[in-house]
Formats: structure tokens, C-alpha cells, sequence
């Protein structure tokens, strides 16, 4: 068991988030059984209000999850000083079977969360609430997937044992090493770095085509959501080693310190929030409803904004950090 | 043109206390006239003057906005309707103490996003209009009678609504000051808006500004 | 966007109204949440600045340190035992170190004898940590008498004040040379208190310090790892710990919280009510009312989080000073170098302010849902 403060305030954050979102799903179970919108009945007036409760919880939930989630590999960061053989988070994560798991449904739970968002605002501008139901059942993936999270985090925190030996991010990404974090690392810079710039090129092409044109919004939806995955790798096989300057280092959470000028936060929060926005603008470009007919497109719209905006960020500080290397792969 | 059809009402349902406040009313109202609810206390004037303006949701039946069925909306989208469609002026005035009352005559306007400078002379105006221009800074608790029933009025019309749903609008006022706001009303009248008044002052009825009267009893309407 | 930006300042401009017309009421609850802010945040401040402390005093030291031990305690060792490591495979270098104690009547503390690697004064001087200096009041150029091993004293003249990085680890520091230190503790030449063994790779360092056990069995071998990972359990643990006894602090705060919220008096029941019936929505009633909450907490934090600042950095830290620092000296004055930190400021936010919002919400939602047409009703 580790003991101290991060560790106590994430434990209490997901917790937390675990009784109102799990409270929130059971709702959500009642709710699909007994919705009415053509009732007056006191009953549907009670589940009506009770929907503000829940749009709120989800809200703070999705408030609450990007911080948590910093926090949570800020945290392991700091504690590799407490694990034989660890040098940054990987080694913390590692030093049990629930770290990677833990963080994965943290990932998961952002992203989630925020489509929730993005289905509950579109919901509640059209008048007969068209994706209540939708979005209702989508709570019925995130309330488990909150409880699941917080079971992880307490059984990572509880079974945190200093003595066990971890292993350092090269064994995890380094030429030794096999899976699909080494796998990652190990792709040639040739292709990966075209691959990467084609697949980034693109999803900003499907998003302005989608601005200019009001077509292709799915698209974009699809790209954004697919190019999380190819940054992450990007940065594993190729912009990693850029950074530290070194050919066999690919570690992604060695960027998140201080020597390496905070370049893992620049990279990591614009990819995470346009990543968000842009399967936001897609969801609300998929959206058929009469009802949302006209402003569905405008909130599509807006968010595709954001996520260009961000993921243009991301990518141009991915090619100022090139720039700037003194290292030739 | 506001049409209820075979609304009630029922508050409690289902309980020892159970309360029919309004049974089976149907009735259409015009626009652009002053029509008055009148019956005894308890009679259900208030509950139905709140299913008319969508303040209170019918148990069953249906009410009609221009022909569009409002029973069934939302309440984000109910309260949207109202808040553009009718102005209230309840019943011993409803001001929020410890708030001057320019910012009382402000408070409907806050969730329309509407600018606040444009707001604030707009409430300025309608304050000066009603002889209350140098009340404006004053608190809510501070205000007579008929100045916190003038305040209550510039606030039902904040929102320049085309409606305009009044609760006894008398009851705390003396002969001379309730003959000045049915004055106000009849000036409302003439700007073309829609009154409808629930009362039981025989002022109000003498005062001829009401074109229409439509009697409640128990809750039912008074053939 | 234009309008949304219009609405949230409305009611912001509410809320800080409401605030103001009720202070009466809120300010029980702000000083609590305050009080809160102020004991977790003195906790965790305290405990990131030893610990950052201790990282300094570990920053230099060596990978291995090895001690001889005799009858299980530790005594000095013969300096061919340098030669007998330095062959040793992964071994960067391997130095003699000459360190002490002595305890100083006059400042009623320990005091540390060093003679530096590099950087020694020269004989008869001496550089002194900067509490030291305080509590001796002495300033470069004045002479220093301590009582030698044989009862004689010994006067060192102050060459300078040590920079203070790190005052935890200079603190009692005096650095000194060989041949004072030797001729003050009397101890003979030829002889170390200890070695520090310089290892290149931190990967070998487990299988060095298995070698030198090899070659000096009977030795202890001290890693630098080893010690990190003392001290930040131990800072961790005590801090884990006091953070669980106020965690009670918390509930009752939670609870107190929970009450303000829920016990809404007449008065704001029909206010809530007369807002709904002016066409506020349930939406609008309980942004307003988190707005409330926002500003509430971000005054308590605010105010919380500078006096644990004042209180750690500048106050000497009257609070917990003997169940954190867990050090076997008493300082005399004992001042931290302030950091800020972004993780530190997550983990209070979250300890403090979640569990407030968590506290709130359902009260909230429950006053925003009044019915609106609640004021008719009277």
C-alpha cells in the first residue's frame, strides 16, 4: 500500500465518480423503463427532473476525469524513485498487473464521458429530446466503466509493493523487448513518420471539407478518433526518441518530466482534447433527427473548430520538436 | 389563440391528500383581449391561470400554444416559451428581497442572454414609464404597496411578452391605488397584449376593462 | 457563444449577490472550508518540501557508500581497502570520505564534521551551515572554539557561510580539512569513516554492491536508491497519515457542507420558486447555484492554500513540525524553499474541493427542481 496524498486524492476522486455515475446508471435502467414524454404523470415529471441530476454528475465526472488522469501519470511519475529499476511512470504503472489497466479505463472514461456531452447537449436543444434514449444507454457503458475504474485504482494503490523490482520504459519499449508497445517502438522511422503526417494531413483535410462543405462529418468522426491511436504510436516510434534526442529511447511518459521541457503535457492535451471534440463533431454529424435539423449541423461545426484547432496545435508541435532535435534516425 | 382541452389537474395523486384542483376544463382564448377568471378562493383560478401559462403541468388533457401542443414539451423548452410568450404578475407582488428593484424588473431577462446594458435601460424605461424612476436603486423591501405592484408589472413586461397573466392583481392594494394598475392594464391592453386576469375584486370587473369572464367553481367552469 | 457568455455573467452577477445578501450564513461555512484548505494543504506542502529537501541531500551522494562495521556498530576503516574495490568491474571510483559528529553544548545540537571532496577549506578555517552560523552568531572572519576528542580546544576561523539550496542538509554542516579533522577527532591517518563507491551504470549497482560484500564481507553496504526510497516512505508515510486523521476533519466538513445545502430556509425556497416562475429554467437555477459554489470555493481555497504557505515557508511550521520532519535534531530555525507544484495543487483540489461539490450537488438539484409554479400556490 502507498500512502500519500496524490495516491488519497485520486482514490477519493474515483470513488467518488464511481457512486454518482453507478448511481447514475441505475437511474438510467429505470429511466428507459418508464419514460413518457407524453405523460403528465408526477412519476415522469420526477424522471424529467432527475435527467438534470444526471447531466450535471456526468459533467463533473468529465471535469473531473482529465485532471484525475494527469494526475494519476503525474504521480506515477514522481513515485519511480520508490521502485528498483523504475525511471518514470512506466516502472510505477508496471510495478503491478493493475497500473496499465487502470489507465486505459481512465483514457476510456474521458473519452466517453465526453461524447456523453456531446449527445446530451444535442439532446436537450431539441424539443421532443430525439437521443434521450441513446444517450441513455450509452450511460449504461460509462456507469460500469466508472466502477471498474476506481476498482482498478484501489487495487493498483493497495497492492503497490516498494520492494517488488519493475522494470524500466526500455525494457517496455526498447529493442529487447516484444508486445505491442515494442512492436510500436520498433516501426522504422521511414514509414512511420509519412504514415503518421499522411494520417494527420488527412483528418484535418475530412475537417475542413466538413466546415467548407457540411459533408464528411462522419468522416472527420471516424479520423479523429483514429488518429489518437497513430499519434500515440507516432510518438512511440519516432517523435519520442526525437525529443530526448536518443535513437533507443521511446518512452511516452518520460516526455511528461521536467528535463525533457514538459513536452509530453504540450503534446498530450491538445491530441486529447481535439480528439474529443472531433468525435463530438462527428457524433453530431451523424445525428438524424427532425428536431435537430438545424442545429445539429451548428454544433457539429463548432466543435470540428476545436478539434482543428487542436490537432493542427498537436501536429505543429510535433514538427517544431523535429525541427528543433539535433537527432538524424 | 391559447386552447386548453379536457385539462385537469391533480396535486398529490394517488395519496390520502389527494386534490383535484381544476377537472376537465376546455376553453379557447383570443388574442389581443382581457379576459378574466372569477370565482371563490379555492376555486381553482390560480392553478388554471398557471396550466394557461405553462407554469403548472396538466395531469392529462392538452394545452395549445398557436395551435402547437405545449402539455408535452420539455421543460427546458416549456419554460423558453414562456419566458418569450407570457409575463406573470402574481399575487403579493413575488419581489426578491435585498434586490433593488431594477434588478428585480432584470431577473426574467438573465437566462435569454440577452446583453446586460441592453437590458438595464430597457428596465430603466419601463421603470421611468410607471413613475418610478428614482426608485429604481431602491431595495425591493423598501417599496409601498403600489410601488412593489408597478415593480412587479415592469418585470412581467421585460421580456416584451405578447401575454399577460395577472393573479389577483388587486388584493393587497386600496381602492385607489388598484383603480391605477387596472389603469396600467388598460394601457397594456391598447399596446395590443393579451391579458387574462384571475379575480374575485368586483373593482376589476366594474372597471370595464374586462371583455370576458369566465366563472370557476370547484374547480370546473360555470356554464 | 455571445449570448451564453451574457447569461453565465448574469448569473454569476446572481450568485455573487446572493452570496452578499446571506454573507451571515456563508461565512460559518467559508471559514470551515478555509480551516479545510489550510490544515490539508499545510500537510502536503510540507511533507513535498522535505522530501524535495531530501532529494538535494541525496542529489550528490554516491550510489554505494560502504561502512565496516565492528561488533555491529560502524568504525573506521583502513584506507587500502580503497584499492581493494577500485579494481572492481562497474566501479566508476571509489573515495575515502572523513565525517562526524560532535555534539555542541553551546547551540544544544548535533553538529556534522565533513571534509569535502573537493572544495575543503583550508587548515584552521572552516565553512559553516547556515543555522549554525545563526544560532552561533557568527559571520565570516570570527573564530569558532570547539572542545577536540582530548579536551583541548580548537579554534576555527569561519572562511564563509554555506549557500543555503537545501537548509535540511546544511543546516549543522562544517566543513572542514583533513588535517583538523584528523587532529580533532584523533583519528590516525590511514584510516576513513566510510568509502563512497561511484558506480556508472545505475543498472550494476545491485551487482556492485553484491561484489563489494564479496570482497569486504562483514562490510554494510549503503545504496543511494536504497535510502531515497527510505526517506520517501517515511515522508509518505507520515504525511499519508496525518492526512487520514484529518480526513475526519473532512467528513464533519462534508457534512456541515451537506447541511448548508439542503437546510434551504423559507425564504430561499421562494426565491427559487418566484426565479422558476419568472421563466428560469431548472438549468439556470442550478448553474447559478454552482456558481455560487464555484465562488465559494475558489475564495476558500485561495485563502486556505496562501496561509499553509505562510504557514510552512514563513512561520516556521508551529503545526506539525514534530511528526513530519521525523529528524533526530531540533533545529533552531528551520526555513523550506518554497515550490510550487501543478500535481500538488490537482491533489488538494481534489481532496478539498471534490468532496464539496460531491457534498452540494444533490441539495442543489433538489432546490433548482422546486416547482415553478410553487409561488401561486401560497
Amino acid at each position: 500500500m502507498i500512502f500519500q496524498p496524490a495516491a488519497l486524492a485520486l482514490l477519493l476522486a474515483a470513488s467518488l465518480n464511481a457512486l454518482l455515475l453507478g448511481g447514475s446508471g441505475v437511474f438510467a435502467l429505470h429511466l428507459l423503463r418508464h419514460w413518457n414524454p407524453a405523460s403528465g404523470s408526477e412519476r415522469q415529471i420526477a424522471l424529467e427532473r432527475r435527467t438534470y441530476l444526471v447531466s450535471t454528475l456526468v459533467g463533473l465526472s468529465l471535469l473531473l476525469s482529465l485532471p484525475a488522469l494527469a494526475l494519476f501519470v503525474h504521480n506515477a511519475d514522481a513515485m519511480a524513485t520508490f521502485f528498483t529499476g523504475a525511471m518514470c511512470a512506466v516502472g510505477s504503472l508496471k510495478a503491478n498487473t493493475w497500473g496499465m489497466p487502470a489507465l486505459w479505463a481512465m483514457l476510456a472514461g474521458f473519452f466517453l464521458a465526453a461524447a456523453w456531452l456531446v449527445l446530451n447537449h444535442l439532446d436537450s436543444l431539441g424539443w421532443d429530446t430525439p437521443l434521450l434514449r441513446g444517450k441513455y444507454r450509452l450511460l449504461l457503458v460509462l456507469a460500469p466503466l466508472s466502477v471498474v475504474q476506481a476498482g482498478f485504482l484501489w487495487l493498483y494503490y493497495l497492492n503497490l509493493n516498494p520492494e517488488v523490482i519493475t522494470s524500466c520504459c526500455g525494457s517496455l519499449f526498447g529493442p529487447a523487448a516484444s508486445g505491442v508497445a515494442a512492436e510500436m517502438a520498433a516501426l522504422p522511422v521511414a514509414w512511420a513518420m509519412p504514415l503518421f503526417f499522411a494520417g494527420w494531413l488527412l483528418t484535418l483535410a475530412a475537417g475542413g471539407a466538413f466546415l467548407a462543405r457540411r459533408r464528411f462529418g462522419r468522416l472527420f468522426g471516424v479520423l479523429a478518433g483514429l488518429h489518437f491511436p497513430l499519434a500515440l504510436a507516432a510518438i512511440v516510434a519516432f517523435i519520442a526518441p526525437y525529443i530526448y534526442e536518443q535513437p533507443n529511447h521511446h518512452c511516452p511518459f518520460c516526455l511528461l518530466q521536467r528535463e525533457h521541457g514538459y513536452a509530453g503535457w504540450v503534446l498530450y492535451l491538445p491530441l486529447f482534447l481535439g480528439t474529443a471534440a472531433g468525435i463530438g463533431a462527428g457524433l453530431a454529424a451523424a445525428v438524424r433527427a427532425d428536431s435537430l435539423a438545424d442545429v445539429a449541423p451548428r454544433v457539429a461545426a463548432g466543435l470540428a473548430k476545436v478539434a482543428l484547432a487542436a490537432l493542427g496545435l498537436f501536429g505543429l508541435a510535433v514538427l517544431l520538436y523535429l525541427r528543433r532535435s539535433h537527432l538524424v534516425l | 389563440m391559447i386552447e386548453l382541452v379536457a385539462v385537469s389537474k391533480t396535486f398529490n395523486a394517488g395519496q390520502a391528500n389527494e386534490y383535484r384542483a381544476v377537472r376537465e376544463v376546455s376553453l379557447a382564448l383570443e388574442p389581443g383581449r382581457v379576459t378574466a377568471l372569477r370565482g371563490p378562493s379555492g376555486s381553482g383560478k390560480t392553478t388554471l391561470l398557471g396550466l394557461i401559462g405553462g407554469l403548472t403541468r396538466p395531469t392529462s388533457g392538452r394545452v395549445r400554444l398557436d395551435g402547437r401542443d405545449i402539455s408535452a414539451l420539455p421543460e427546458r423548452f416549456l419554460t423558453r416559451l414562456r419566458r418569450a410568450t407570457f409575463g406573470f404578475v402574481f399575487q403579493q407582488f413575488q419581489l426578491i428581497r435585498g434586490l433593488s428593484a431594477l434588478e428585480n424588473v432584470m431577473l426574467p431577462a438573465t437566462p435569454t442572454g440577452r446583453p446586460y446594458a441592453q437590458v438595464r435601460r430597457h428596465a430603466l424605461d419601463l421603470l421611468e414609464g410607471f413613475g418610478l424612476g428614482g426608485r429604481a436603486e431602491a431595495k425591493a423591501q423598501w417599496l409601498s404597496g403600489g410601488e412593489a405592484q408597478r415593480v412587479a408589472i415592469a418585470r412581467a413586461l421585460i421580456n416584451d411578452p405578447a401575454i399577460i397573466l395577472a393573479d389577483e392583481p388587486t388584493s393587497h392594494l386600496d381602492s385607489a391605488l388598484s383603480t391605477q394598475i387596472l389603469a396600467i392594464l388598460a394601457d397594456l391592453r391598447t399596446q395590443g397584449r393579451t391579458l387574462i386576469v384571475s379575480s374575485h375584486d368586483p373593482l376589476v370587473f366594474e372597471a370595464g376593462l374586462v371583455e370576458r369572464v369566465i366563472d370557476l367553481r370547484d374547480g370546473k367552469l360555470v356554464p | 457563444m455571445r449570448a451564453w457568455i451574457e447569461r453565465q455573467r448574469g448569473l454569476v452577477d446572481f450568485a455573487v449577490i446572493n452570496l452578499g445578501r446571506r454573507w451571515g450564513r456563508n461565512l460559518g461555512l467559508f471559514l470551515a472550508y478555509t480551516l479545510l484548505v489550510f490544515l490539508l494543504a499545510s500537510v502536503v506542502l510540507y511533507g513535498d518540501a522535505l522530501r524535495r529537501e531530501a532529494r538535494l541531500l541525496l542529489a550528490d551522494a554516491p550510489e554505494l557508500v560502504v561502512q565496516r562495521l565492528t561488533a555491529g556498530r560502524q568504525d573506521v576503516l583502513p584506507a587500502e581497502w580503497r584499492e581493494r574495490l577500485s579494481g572492481l568491474r562497474g566501479v566508476h571510483a571509489v573515495e575515502g570520505r572523513l565525517w562526524g559528529y560532535y555534539y555542541d553544548p553551546a547551540s544544544a545540537a548535533n553538529l556534522t564534521l565533513l571534509v569535502p571532496a573537493a572544495g575543503a577549506p583550508a587548515p584552521g578555517r572552516v565553512l559553516l551551515g547556515a543555522a549554525l552560523a545563526r544560532v552561533r552568531g557568527l559571520a565570516p572572519g570570527d573564530v569558532l572554539s570547539l572542545r577536540g576528542y582530548d579536551g583541548h580546544p580548537y579554534a576555527f576561523t569561519v572562511a564563509g557561510i554555506l549557500a543555503r539550496e537545501s537548509e535540511l542538509a546544511s543546516a549543522d554542516l562544517m566543513l572542514v580539512h583533513e588535517t583538523d579533522f584528523r587532529a580533532f577527532f584523533g583519528m590516525a591517518p590511514g584510516f576513513y569513516t566510510d568509502l563512497a563507491v561511484y558506480v556508472a551504470n545505475p543498472r550494476e549497482v545491485r551487482r556492485v554492491a553484491e561484489k563489494v560484500l564479496d570482497r569486504l564481507p562483514g562490510t554494510r553496504v549503503i545504496a543511494r536508491e536504497e535510502m531515497r526510497r527510505t526517506y520517501e516512505a517515511s515522508f509518505n508515510w507520515r504525511q499519508g497519515l496525518l492526512l487520514t486523521l484529518l480526513s475526519t476533519v473532512l467528513l464533519a466538513f462534508v457534512l456541515l457542507a451537506w447541511d448548508k445545502a439542503s437546510g434551504l430556509s423559507a425564504e430561499e425556497r421562494r426565491e427559487i420558486g418566484i426565479l422558476k416562475a419568472l421563466g428560469w429554467e431548472t438549468g439556470d437555477v442550478l448553474r447559478m447555484k454552482l456558481w455560487e459554489g464555484v465562488l465559494v470555493s475558489l475564495c476558500a481555497f485561495l485563502a486556505g492554500y496562501v496561509l499553509a504557505w505562510l504557514h510552512i515557508f514563513y512561520a516556521d511550521v508551529p503545526l506539525f513540525t514534530a511528526v513530519l520532519k521525523g529528524w533526530s535534531v531540533l533545529y533552531p530555525r528551520f526555513t523550506l524553499t518554497p515550490e510550487v507544484d501543478a500535481g500538488q495543487l490537482v491533489t488538494l483540489a481534489l481532496l478539498t474541493v471534490l468532496p464539496y461539490v460531491a457534498a452540494t450537488l444533490v441539495p442543489v438539484w433538489r432546490a433548482a427542481t422546486l416547482d415553478p409554479d410553487e409561488v401561486m400556490r401560497e
